[in-house]
């Protein structure tokens, strides 16, 4: 039970395709590669969270890590293609006040 | 109506992150098998995890187990998840417990401690016993207000599918 993770560099953007359940698990694995990502500065990030239709507390301590990292150095962090059920999460912890989120993936506009 | 359990499921695993899924998928079945909406399965799954979490994090130095048990009323689930390992001190995990505070500087938000949080937010009534380890019992009722299912539990058709 791994997560499916691709990054894509195009435009001064990195974008992160995630796939797969995020729990206590995989939620290192999404770390691992989402850390690195918003270290480099003045790179924007986004997060295309469409394969994923799992996600606890776990995996939103990995997100507010992200966004704390990305904060300090100088990067933007953006979370795409989420899910209703996703979504949903990020809404009752009220992490949806304080991250960029787009429910729409990037193709679709 | 009965107080009694119709059914009781038990289950005992080694408490390791990767047998959280495990547990997730058992009480996924469970909750099917009874006939909760998508949602509340979802939900279910999600509080579940939350609390072998706990277990895998916090109750035990090395090794140990986390036990599962399914009870099975007529109109509801309660669901005990439970370790016998160190009582871990569950009044400073408690603290801090609520959803993320907006107002405050990114710099300052917390990564962890939504796991509590989330339980009580989807689940309808959670108690915690502190006897021997941890006990978390996790109670969610069941609607059965959408779909009308016959003497064996199957959904009856709808008016599309008799057509």
């Amino acid at each position: 039970m791994n997560l499916d993770i691709r990054t894509e560099e195009k435009d001064h953007r990195n974008i992160l395709y995630v796939g797969g359940e995020i729990d206590a698990y995989t939620a290192s694995q999404l770390r691992e590669a989402l850390l690195p990502l918003t270290e480099k500065d003045g790179t924007n990030v986004i997060v295309d969270l469409s394969g994923v239709d799992y996600i606890d507390s776990t995996g939103l301590g990995i997100f507010i890590g992200a966004l704390k990292s990305s904060n300090s150095n100088n990067t933007t962090l953006k979370l795409i293609g989420l899910n209703s059920r996703v979504k949903r999460l990020f809404s009752i912890t009220g992490l949806d006040e304080v991250m960029d989120i787009d429910e729409e993936r990037e193709e679709a506009k | 109506m009965s107080d009694k359990a119709k059914d009781y499921i038990e289950m005992k695993l080694p408490a390791k992150a990767e047998y959280v899924g495990v547990v997730r998928l058992t009480v996924s079945g469970v909750a099917n098998r009874v006939g909760y909406s998508y949602d509340d399965i979802e939900d279910l799954k999600i509080a579940v995890a939350e609390a072998c979490t706990n277990v895998v994090d916090h109750a035990y130095k090395q090794n140990g187990l986390m036990a599962l048990g399914c009870s099975i009323y007529k109109d509801k689930i309660e669901i005990v998840v439970s370790d016998n390992g160190q009582s871990f001190n569950f009044d400073d995990l408690k603290k801090g417990l609520g959803p993320v505070d907006g107002t405050k500087p990114i710099g300052e938000l917390e990564e962890g401690g939504l796991g509590l949080f989330l339980i009580n937010s989807l689940m309808d009534k959670v108690e915690i016993n502190r006897e021997s380890g941890v006990a978390i019992v996790m109670t969610k009722f069941l609607q059965r207000d959408e779909v009308e299912q016959d003497a064996n539990g199957v959904p009856a058709p709808t008016n599309a599918q008799k057509q």
